[in-house]
């Protein structure tokens, strides 16, 4: 799984991507700088996560020009695999990859912390592994995670299963509690109508070695490896 | 040139954590007539246009592509012309009244 991991100025959480899908792994990984505009020699593409342009005006707004963004959305549109992680998620919603908006958390702190997140369908390319009902514990750092979408949208996504993860209990329940941000419908990541592009708060790729706390993260990463052995066979 | 100021501010229905807290906190001081507080961002952009038909267009342009994200935003435009920046050549400044601005 040849994999992109685009930086730009602001990412944070780059390294932490390319040591889990590099080393942990063993994929094939390369940063793709954020001028950048050709990435044909990727299976997959990860925005990670960050600041990037210190989220001046709105998390994610600035990044959505970048010269590396229109390749990416080409790359999706051709069934390539994105995934958006945490800021990547924002810059994927800017983009109109993917609907809705992340507002600032209900809190308004930023919220540092394991959460519970139950699978909610294993059709897209990051959760081929899991199955559905299925708990993962994976770490949130955000400010701006409070998923909202106007009513016709969040129906939709919805009725079409683009609903990913929510944040659950321990157990699975889905309940106020457990919501870390005020997220509608506890939703913490969805997909597109295809399943190729996702975006999700938790950080997946700082949960896949036990000795870092947990490695269900793992699951989102070797589902994307399925879903192109899939596709190639 | 024109001084385009623009408004941007959460729709309606738009859930907006930081006004309920600025709310509480002039609840906290004793504001108690206060029933609402929505927060927002205020650009003032300067550009260079024909005509006020013109700035208005592409302010509208740039505002809807970066400066508001209309999934969850809203936003207002006021135009007016403004004074040509101090050394053009077309228009001379007006001369700053000594001992004014003072800023650093």
């Amino acid at each position: 799984m040849n994999t992109g991991i685009v930086v730009f100025p602001g990412t944070w959480s780059d390294r932490d991507c390319a040591h889990a899908v590099g080393e942990v792994l063993g994929q094939p990984a390369r940063y793709v700088d954020h001028r950048e505009e050709n990435l044909d020699d990727l299976d997959l593409v990860i925005l990670p996560g960050g600041f990037s342009y210190g989220d001046y005006l709105r998390c994610g707004a600035i990044a959505r020009f970048a010269p590396v963004m229109e390749a990416v959305v080409d790359f999706a549109n051709r069934g390539g695999l994105v995934l958006g992680i945490c800021n990547g998620f924002q810059i994927l919603q800017e983009a109109r990859l993917l609907p809705g908006a992340l507002l600032r958390n209900a809190s308004c702190e930023f919220r540092c912390e394991w959460v519970n997140l139950r699978v909610e369908q294993s059709e897209s390319a990051f959760t081929l592994d899991c199955r559905p009902g299925q708990v993962l514990r994976i770490p949130i750092s955000h400010g701006e995670g409070n998923f909202f979408a106007d009513p016709h949208t969040l129906n939709a996504i919805e009725r079409n299963g683009q609903v990913v993860f929510r944040y659950c209990a321990p157990d699975g329940r889905v309940t106020a509690e457990s919501n870390p941000n005020g997220s509608l419908s506890n939703i913490a990541g969805i997909a597109n109508a295809r399943g190729n592009v996702v975006g999700m708060m938790p950080h997946p790729e700082r949960a896949c070695e036990d000795l870092l706390g947990g490695s269900d993260g793992l699951a989102v990463f070797r589902s994307a490896i399925h879903a192109l052995a899939r596709v190639s066979v | 040139m024109y001084r385009a100021e623009v408004f941007v501010t959460l729709k309606p229905v738009v859930n907006d954590p930081a006004g309920l807290t600025i709310k509480g906190g002039l609840h906290a001081l004793g504001f108690d007539s206060v029933t609402d507080v929505r927060s927002g961002k205020y650009l003032v952009v300067t550009l260079d246009a024909a005509d006020e038909g013109e700035a208005r267009a592409r302010v509208e342009a740039m505002t809807s592509q970066l400066l508001a994200n209309e999934v969850i935003e809203d936003y207002r435009i006021e135009l007016q012309p403004a004074a040509d920046p101090i050394g053009s050549a077309s228009s001379p400044s007006p001369a700053r009244g000594g001992g004014q601005g003072g800023g650093s």
